[in-house]
């Protein structure tokens, strides 16, 4: 493979240096969404939908504006009505129109929490007291928030215009199924003819949300000619600006937008919610808008990703080879189309090298606030079905879990039933590691089981930018146009260190605003450290060709007689002239004297994306009078690529097994009969604390992407996958019982346990 | 715009001044770590909060005929470090420091929990289990109610508007005693009890129970003393058939609703697995073998 260093010659990359973003988190000083202030500031508040559904039949605003201290009332009719036109985010489908829709309802409210208007007044509390006098009659409608009722015939229909794509003929009545697709490889049917063992499920997960600690916040400020400046908490400052720029109608090039450091967003903070009506509340007040999102507001109008059902069978002969395999994904979308049910109907078997695959999945609306991507979007949920099945079948065919995997795993060359074929991928690598590692032979007490399983994500490429300035006295700033939310400007600051040949600590990373550097795509699809390091990297080459150059000038011999090495030119061997090697600061001083600042930008579009793989390994004991379940042990293995700064890859693998576990054991949207949420809040929407956990032991498995000049993969998304799975695995160890509905709460646990030790005694 | 005062006065018989010429709602706050959440969601709009904290009595804790007078605003963190306390009254200090975080420790008090009126508050089954009373000062002096008497439905209590609790009292100890209090939730801290449940025995030197009282929480309007389960431990030691008497009666006083923290029959079940728990953790504090509690 053809790394721009060689892996044994690596002085920065593979390293643990100190958080470039560590001491302003530490100590308070990190500037978050909600933290900005600019001078005449008012606050701005969202009144939102009290129904699941309903007719906005009228919006009265005269007493709201009638108050002291209103300066502004937005509604739908603030906004223009646009067209239906697909964007592309990164992580999930985003159609305009209805993300328009959803920033301030039209005709319709599709969820409780909907929002449907909003003030800007002095303080916050007058902005409260105003939604109190926006009058908004409603015609209730009736709804549902179940996935499969609202596939059912006679179902309320959320959209008129909504006929379902993918199926043939065009339907003619309107349903709550946006979508239909499909993926085959092979032939199932006859697949399964020959297999001697059949396993079926079926499953359900619940939406959940990201639950990052940080709320949706922003302030807008709108000049008088239209020049508008917008700092908020997002994955992606120009998405930001092209998606306001959009709902608004306005010119991209008429907003700045200012990304502020990020609390989570795990995928959640990938569209806007706030922004454009924080502008356009700013542009009628005349005066800078603040908006920031209550706990309450993150849980009713934002995020989650998708609860499903899913119909799993996976037929295999007796030595262990699937011959066929099946999967109908039924993907909650919330109140708009755009589940990720493409990502879920691949990502299920795309880590297995299977003669015959038939996936069917479908995307349905539904009263529930529109699903956002979260880490891997789709991906977790088929898994948990497909990871559980494997279990069943690694059971009936009395074979090791993993042995069953390491038979049937995806190899270089295996074609997945979605077209693409795998090249230079980690998952056998990673199972032997799992497979190796004493965990999974330790001895376990009655009571206890041990469960495995395995994940796949794609990864992503894409636009970015990043640029490389010499500072004059010899220091160094990287900019990119990527939010950090996981690492990436240690890593940036690392890759361009690498390259230059200088110590970190000289070398100060950046994330620029929408007029400081080029398009960047958002952080997302674990895409940052792979394609803005690339952008780093290269613009880091040209500075070091730059550098060369500019010796070459101060000697006055050719630029190829001059050599880079550890932070300095040297004059490239004998015939080149004996020379004192110089410094980048020496240089750096020379700068005005020979051709000007030294510095380069790199805009690329990147590609060769890696995908990743992952296998963990989950203990636990379960208490059968509770149904309590605790996490003994959690080992996590991951193939990932090459870790830049192993501190922050670990930390991104313990973080996914962490939501992946809170998915599996307690986090859940809980509805009444209305329609309205009852846990719109951290005390009983249970994410797990940390007392909940064991420590994560986290095993990377470096199996480089040749397509990278590092051998980066994304590491961000894969490690949210398995935890699901691993966990029911491990209590169907410990208590014979497959549970196949998320969450596996304590509860449901009992229950299933009371059950099973009733019809046992019976 | 709605106001909101403030005082903080400096004794009972001011305190009880002001709430009684309070025109509107008006609240009496020690730690105030429910009263400012309730404020903060909109729940509850008072006129006027009386902070009690500077009211002499109010904190401390101090050994009296030989119980305990904890003050009504006495902070959790101050009952976790008081270490006679804790070794007569083990389950009162451990329900106590179950409530919430370190932060939060720092200010909530018992009286406070207790007025909350929850039915799922922690410290209540294990106050009712130790006999413990309130001490309730008004605009007519003082009186003194046993803790079980004091909530009356979900967030209302038995105190007058111009009433608040200078300070709970906890019994003498006689010999051979041990209490303990147990409760579930999902996680392993910061949530709220789907079952609680408080015990407190004697012993006799044979290690045959001689007197018993045996609280729920979380499984009714009010947190429960079930007078039934606390029978079925007295004249026994704790083997097998006792346990089931005791989780029997446990169950048989349980009243819940399912709502999003559990159903009926999970409350139910749980609560006699508690009680079991919770017993086995008294019996071997009152026979004087440590058992830490969960």
């Amino acid at each position: 493979m053809n790394y721009i260093i060689p892996q044994s010659e690596l002085k920065v990359v593979g390293t643990r240096p100190v958080r470039p973003d560590g001491v302003d988190k530490v100590t308070g000083r990190a500037t978050f969404g909600a933290d900005m202030t600019l001078a005449g500031m008012i606050w701005g508040k969202m009144l939102r939908s009290p129904h699941a559904h309903a007719r906005i039949v009228a919006i009265d605003t005269s007493r709201a504006l009638a108050l002291p201290g209103v300066r502004a009332v937005v509604t739908a009719a603030d906004f223009p009505d646009i067209a239906s036109e697909e964007a592309f985010v990164g992580e999930g489908p985003m159609n305009f129109r209805d993300l328009s829709r959803n920033c301030l309802a039209r005709d319709k409210v599709l969820y409780e929490g909907h929002a449907v208007a909003a003030v800007a007044a002095a303080s916050q509390s007058v902005a409260e007291a105003a939604l109190d006098l926006i009058d908004v009659t409603y015609e209730v409608l009736p709804h549902v928030i179940d996935v499969e009722a609202a596939m059912a015939a006679g179902a309320p229909i959320l959209h008129e215009d909504m006929f379902t794509v993918g199926i043939e003929p065009k339907p003619t009545k309107p349903s709550n199924i946006a979508k239909r697709v499909a993926f085959a490889k092979g032939d199932a049917e006859a697949g399964f003819r020959e297999a001697d063992v059949i396993v079926e499920g079926r499953y359900t997960t619940q939406p959940v949300h990201q639950a990052y600690i940080e709320p949706h916040a922003c302030l807008a400020q709108v000049a008088a000619d239209g020049q508008a400046h917008i700092y908020s908490s997002t994955q992606g400052q120009f998405m930001v600006r092209a998606y306001c720029a959009k709902v608004l109608g306005w010119e991209i090039a008429d907003i700045r937008s200012y990304p502020m450091e990020i609390g989570g967003g795990f995928g959640g903070k990938t569209l806007v919610y706030l922004e454009p009506v924080a502008l356009a509340l700013a542009r009628k007040a005349g005066r800078p808008v603040k908006m920031v999102m209550t706990r309450e507001e993150v849980f009713r109008a934002s995020g989650p990703t998708s609860g499903a059902v899913i119909e799993v069978k996976i037929g295999a002969r007796r030595d262990g080879s699937i011959v066929a395999a099946r999967e109908v994904l039924k993907y909650q979308a919330g109140a708009f189309a755009g589940s990720p049910i493409g990502p879920g109907c691949m990502c299920g078997f795309a880590m297995y090298d299977l003669p015959n695959v038939d996936v069917v999945g479908y995307d349905v609306v539904s009263n529930r606030p529109k699903v956002a991507a979260y880490r891997a979007p789709g991906a977790p949920i088929t898994s948990f079905a497909v990871e559980s099945a494997m279990d069943d079948l690694a059971r009936k065919l009395k074979i090791d879990p993993l042995a069953l995997r390491e038979m049937n795993g995806a190899r270089d060359g295996s074609k997945t039933h979605y077209g693409v074929t795998h090249r230079d991928i980690g998952f056998l690598a990673t199972l032997e590691a799992a497979r190796s590692h004493p965990h999974y032979s330790a001895p376990l007490k009655p009571g206890q089981g041990r469960g495995v399983a395995c994940g796949f994500w794609f990864n992503i490429g894409g636009e970015s930018s990043g640029a490389v300035h010499v500072n004059e006295d010899g220091s160094i700033s990287v900019v990119s146009g990527n939010p950090d939310i996981g690492g990436s400007r240690a890593s940036m600051a690392m890759m361009a260190a690498e390259v230059l040949g200088v110590p970190i600590e000289h070398v100060r990373p950046i994330v620029g605003d929408t007029a400081s550097i080029g398009f960047s795509h958002l952080t997302g699809g674990s895409r940052v450290t792979f394609a803005t390091g690339m952008a780093v990297t290269q613009a880091a080459e040209r500075v070091v060709d730059q550098l060369k150059q500019r010796a070459a000038q101060i000697w006055e011999i050719p630029a190829e007689a001059v050599e880079w090495k550890d932070g300095k030119a040297y004059p490239a061997g004998l015939n080149a002239g004996a020379f004192e090697p110089l410094s980048l600061a020496q240089i750096a001083l020379k700068a005005g004297r020979t051709g000007g600042p030294i510095s380069s930008e790199v805009t690329l579009n990147a590609q060769g994306a890696g995908p990743g793989f992952g296998c963990h390994i989950c203990d636990v004991e379960v208490d059968s009078e509770t149904g309590h379940v605790k996490i003994l042990r959690y080992t996590a293995v991951q193939d990932v690529g090459k870790a830049i700064h192993p501190s922050y890859v670990e930390g991104q693998i313990q973080g996914g097994a962490a939501q992946g576990i809170g998915w599996a054991l307690n986090e859940e949207y809980i509805y009444d009969k209305d329609g309205k949420m009852e846990n719109a809040g951290f005390l009983d929407y249970r994410v797990p604390v940390a007392s909940d956990l064991p420590l994560i032991e986290a095993v990377m498995v470096e199996v480089p992407n040749p397509r990278h000049p590092f051998g980066v993969r994304g590491v961000g998304e894969v490690p949210i996958v398995p935890p699901m799975a691993a966990v029911a695995n491990a209590i169907r160890a410990a208590t014979g019982l497959r549970m196949p509905d998320l969450p596996i709460s304590p509860p449901k646990l009992r229950a299933a346990l009371d059950a099973a030790s009733g019809a046992k005694a019976a | 715009m709605p106001s909101l005062n403030y005082a903080a006065p400096t004794s009972v018989q001011e305190a009880v001044a002001l709430l009684a010429g309070a025109a509107g709602l008006a609240k009496p706050m020690a730690g105030g770590t429910d009263l400012l959440v309730q404020l903060r969601s909109g729940r509850l709009k008072p006129e006027l909060i009386v902070d009690t904290k500077q009211i002499p009595g109010m904190i401390g804790i101090r050994e009296e005929a030989g119980g305990f007078v904890i003050g009504g605003a006495t902070s959790g963190a101050m009952l976790e470090a008081h270490a006679a306390l804790k070794a007569a009254w083990p389950g009162v200090v451990e329900a106590m420091d179950l409530i919430g975080s370190e932060q939060i420790q720092g200010r909530a008090s018992l009286a406070g929990n207790l007025c909350n009126a929850s039915p799922a508050a922690d410290s209540v089954p294990a106050m009712i289990a130790a006999a413990a009373v309130a001490v309730i000062v008004g605009p007519k002096g003082e009186r003194t109610v046993p803790v079980e008497s004091i909530v009356v439905s979900p967030g209302r209590t038995s105190l007058a508007r111009d009433e608040f609790i200078l300070a709970i009292r906890l019994p003498p100890r006689p010999a051979h005693s041990g209490d303990a209090y147990l409760r579930f939730i999902p996680r392993t801290e910061m949530d709220i009890a789907v079952v609680g449940c408080g015990v407190n025995v004697t012993l006799d030197a044979a290690g045959v129970c001689t007197a018993a009282r045996v609280s729920v929480g979380a499984v009714a309007p009010t947190p429960l003393l079930v007078a039934e389960a606390g029978a079925a431990l007295v004249g026994h030691t704790l083997d097998e058939a006792t346990l089931a008497k005791l989780d029997a009666a446990a169950r048989a006083a349980c009243k819940p609703i399912s709502d999003k923290r559990g159903t009926i029959e999970y409350r139910i079940k749980v609560a006699g697995v508690l009680a079991r728990r919770a017993a086995a953790i008294a019996f071997e504090r009152a026979a004087g073998r440590v058992a830490k509690g969960h």
